[in-house]
């Protein structure tokens, strides 16, 4: 089938691509053609973007999609609805699951659920079994099984040796380590150790929790030369920290959440646990010095830690409640609204955070927007006003602090696999 | 006149008339404490539940007592644990409670912002009885008002809060309280039981026990809790009895009259030495007799709220 | 509200007081068994004074109480302001006394009526009889007075003021009457 995208703009960072008013055609999902093509070409089909923007796919490198095990609050099926709507053509699933994801049969099991959706689904194993942190996961076997990447997400791992050996073995395949910092013997609260901890009464967990699991890694990192990756950095202290390594020429790589630099522990006011994560929402000074990073590439993308929770399990006492918070379709906005239109980054720089950069990190081919290749895309409208509504998500959970929200910008499609979404209706193509 | 809010969440952000208001109109209910009949009609009628997610007998005691001395049906809804480990969740028991429709609800849970959960997703009027390290607004509210019946008045005075500030709803509700109504507060502990943070809220910090009591008016002794958790902050009772247990040679060497509150229950010989606690600077049974007018003060202002 | 007539003036007021309380002693045969109890606010004052005109007669000094009725009240649900309470002060037993409560105004006779709930928690008198200054009519309760000031029919656009020097600067009691005009 033909299809033709006409009144595009266009931007590939890799590819020095940026380009306006092209038309792009499509048959069976593959690029036949960019240019100028309006006249003489016939096609099945025919959108016009009306110079709206087509970048690469974006990807999000950070989502737990809970199944196996709590199907009540996502599968990978509806999680990919979610990432799909939420302008994403690849997410990494976290190995949290039930049971964990550290065999070769797990792996499998996800890959099937995921095999005939737009988005691609790549796993990240468990760097330890059943992530208790004690031994080694089989590696060579999950990495012949398809996984890109490995972590105890959730959780740390705490013991140095551990942490050494599972860099020292995946630097094998070139497999980065992710590493979710969090010192458990200072953490434990429930929410960033300030004056509000005290004012609210809720059990604090200090900055430095995490930062001193930074520090310890990128010294891990640096010693057996292995790649670490640290999820969802959120203290000023620990983007110094990556900094100076970079500068050093230690591999290590880092993401952000849009939650971290939007969100102050200032929200957590009135209690409502949609404003409780892990690592907890921090300070003005923390968000600044996450923008500088952001900026100066010390971070290198933006990873939205989409963390379904069931209603019944967050409506509940503050201490209590699971962390998290889904983030899969209003990443983008956030995005497009926090960093792009506040001129922090350029749009350039926003596709790098969402797009390349994740996938540098996890070792996957950039999508190419060349005669011949598979179509991956992003269609983005800057500026479209729009209203976070929870109720409209795609996600089975609906635990989000961003609803009634106000963002600038939007994905408004995505196309891969041989499939568009485009105006919430998904075909084949 | 009436309070500005229907809730009783805690003291942060509580007006100063609001404040003025409850330690007045306890005056009325303190005296009728003296009285043979120890009842008025007020609140017939009424009902209130106290909702006790945490075991307390005192304070669930002296609100029991107030509501029944104000005529109003009131019933006990032990939970013995948290609404998880239940099974029932404490969204769930609520509505349950407020189908059985009830004017007021006294609530105590270990954990902080339940109060104010409760006052979202139910339309009875919610009073905080002590919801984990946040707030505990009764026992500072009865706090204010036993130092104004011996001074006379609260601005200007000098109030120290001793003890485990760090881990104390009571410190937190104190502290809001006291400086609203214009009395200067200072804390005095361990370091590890100092919150970081705390002088931006205007607040002195004393290490020394002696120059607590040199400088104030007013001690307010904390209860040092005893189980093994809370102990890791400080390194053993005989240090922390030592350093900045209130003992009479203490006392005596400060030269002070100084007036002394405690909470409830005290730990003789810890914060207190015994001489202390049944000594001429406490008033602590002052404070437990005060507390029931002072709820019912509370009560009676929230419960006849059109 | 506005002034439709000046009913008594000082020296009124005056005579009254002693009138009623050379009445109050007549009716109880002497004073030994008496207590008086003025209601918050003017009849505390009024109290006062019928103490001390009684002193002036009897010489003696009648135990004397002040009842604050407040929480006694049949309106909190229908009031749109919450009343304000104060401190009823009643340092003696008035168990098997004769209670002789004094008010400004008998009006609806909803006041007394509280006023007896309240004396009843603090004991079990001989008896309670009621003084007041001014019976305005309009009971809505089985209530009537004892001892009468003066007996001023009323309507309901109008009221009774009574003032008197301890808290309004002089000793009168007018007729006020309610100037709009529906």
């Amino acid at each position: 089938m033909k299809t033709l995208l006409i009144n595009c703009s266009i931007i590939h960072p890799e590819q020095k691509l940026n380009e306006k008013k092209k038309d792009i055609l499509l048959e069976d999902g593959v690029i036949k053609q960019i240019g100028n093509l309006s006249s003489g070409i016939s096609a099945d089909k025919i959108i016009d973007l009306r110079n709206n923007y087509v970048v690469p796919g974006f990807f999000d490198m950070h989502v737990h999609l809970r199944e196996p095990g709590r199907e009540d609050e996502e599968t990978v099926v509806t999680g990919c609805n979610s990432a799909a709507h939420g302008g994403f053509t690849g997410v990494a699933c976290m190995p949290n699951t039930d049971p964990a994801i550290d065999s070769a049969e797990v792996v499998k099991f996800i890959k099937e659920k995921a095999a005939d959706h737009l988005v691609d689904v790549f796993t990240i194993a468990a760097a330890t079994v059943g992530r208790k942190g004690e031994v080694l996961s089989p590696i060579a076997e999950l990495y012949e099984a398809g996984v890109v990447g490995f972590s105890d997400d959730g959780t740390t791992i705490k013991t140095s040796s551990i942490l050494k050996r599972a860099l020292e073995y995946s630097q094998m395949y070139n497999l980065p380590i992710i590493e979710h910092c969090e010192d458990e013997s200072l953490s434990g609260g429930a929410m960033n150790e300030s004056i509000n901890s005290t004012l609210l009464g809720l059990p604090p967990i200090p900055s430095i929790a995490e930062d001193l699991i930074v520090m310890r890694d990128i010294i891990l990192a640096e010693y057996t030369k292995g790649k670490i990756h640290i999820a969802h950095i959120s203290t000023k202290k620990a983007v110094q920290l990556v900094r100076e390594a970079k500068a050093k020429g230690i591999h290590v790589t880092a993401e952000v959440t849009p939650h971290h630099f939007t969100l102050t522990d200032d929200s957590l006011k009135n209690y409502d646990t949609n404003y409780k994560m892990n690592p907890p929402l921090r300070t003005r000074t923390d968000i600044d010095e996450i923008i500088l990073g952001l900026k100066d590439g010390t971070i290198d993308c933006i990873a939205c830690d989409h963390a379904p929770h069931s209603l019944e399990e967050k409506e509940a006492e503050f201490e209590y409640a699971p962390n998290g918070i889904v983030g899969l379709e209003t990443s983008v906005g956030l995005s497009l609204s926090e960093l792009l239109h506040k001129k922090i980054l350029s749009l350039e720089q926003i596709v790098e955070k969402l797009s390349i950069n994740p996938r540098k990190i996890l070792d996957q081919p950039i999508p190419q927007f060349k005669e011949g290749e598979m179509a991956n895309f992003t269609l983005l409208d800057l500026n479209e006003v729009w209203t976070v509504d929870i109720s409209k998500f795609k996600s089975k959970s609906k635990n989000s602090p961003f609803d009634k929200r106000l963002l600038t910008g939007k994905s408004i499609g995505v196309v891969n696999n041989k499939k568009m979404l485009f105006d919430g209706d998904f075909f084949d193509l | 006149m009436s309070l500005s809010s229907r809730h009783l969440l805690g003291l942060q952000g509580v007006p100063k008339e609001d404040i003025q208001l409850i330690l007045d109109t306890a005056a009325t209910f303190r005296e009728i404490l003296e009285r043979p009949i120890k009842r008025v009609p007020t609140l017939q009628g009424k009902t209130v539940v106290n909702l006790f997610y945490e075991n307390s007998t005192r304070t669930r005691i002296s609100f029991e007592l107030a509501e029944k001395r104000l005529s109003a049906d009131s019933v006990n809804f032990s939970v013995g644990q948290s609404s998880v480990s239940k099974g029932e969740t404490l969204k769930d028991t609520i509505k349950n409670i407020e189908a059985m429709k009830v004017d007021l609800v006294v609530v105590r849970h270990a954990a902080a912002g339940v109060p104010n959960f409760l006052s979202r997703i139910c339309n009875s009027n919610i009073i905080n009885a002590g919801d984990g390290i946040h707030e505990h607004p009764t026992q500072a509210l009865l706090d204010m008002y036993s130092i104004r019946e011996k001074f006379g008045k609260l601005a200007g005075l000098k109030v120290c809060i001793v003890g485990d500030v760090a881990h104390s709803r009571v410190a937190m509700s104190n502290i809001f309280g006291l400086k609203t109504i214009g009395a200067q507060v200072s804390v005095c502990g361990p370091s590890t039981m100092i919150p970081k943070f705390i002088e931006e809220l205007g607040v002195n910090i004393i290490h020394n026990i002696d120059e607590a009591i040199q400088e104030n008016d007013v001690l307010n002794v904390l209860r040092i809790q005893l189980e093994r958790k809370a102990r890791e902050y400080f390194p053993s009772i005989r240090e922390y009895a030592n350093y900045f247990g209130i003992t009479q040679e203490r006392l005596e060497k400060n030269g002070r009259d100084i007036l002394i509150l405690h909470p409830g229950p005290i730990n003789r010989g810890v914060e207190l030495s015994s001489e202390v606690a049944d000594g001429l600077n406490q008033i602590i049974l002052k404070q437990v007799t005060n507390g029931v007018a002072v709820r019912m003060a509370v009560l009676y202002l929230l419960g006849t709220l059109n | 509200m506005d002034v439709k007539a000046k009913i008594i003036d000082e020296d009124g007021l005056s005579r009254i007081i002693t009138r009623m309380a050379h009445e109050i002693l007549e009716k109880n045969k002497g004073s030994q068994n008496l207590v008086l109890m003025g209601m918050k606010t003017r009849g505390e004052f009024l109290a006062r004074r019928i103490f001390e005109s009684i002193e002036q007669i009897e010489k003696i000094e009648l135990p004397l109480g002040v009842l604050d009725v407040t929480l006694y009240r049949d309106d909190f649900r229908t009031r749109l302001k919450q009343p304000e309470v104060s401190v009823s002060n009643i340092t003696f037993d008035i168990n098997d006394r004769d209670v002789v409560i004094i008010d400004d105004v008998l009006y609806t006779g909803r006041t007394v009526r509280s006023a007896l709930n309240a004396l009843m928690d603090f004991g079990r008198p001989r008896s309670i009889q009621l003084c007041v200054l001014v019976d305005r009519g309009h009971r809505e309760l089985p209530i009537r007075a004892d001892y009468i000031g003066k007996n001023i029919p009323t309507s309901n656009q109008e009221e009774i003021k009574v003032k008197m020097k301890e808290i309004d600067g002089e000793d009168a009691i007018y007729l006020m009457e309610n100037s709009v005009k529906n």
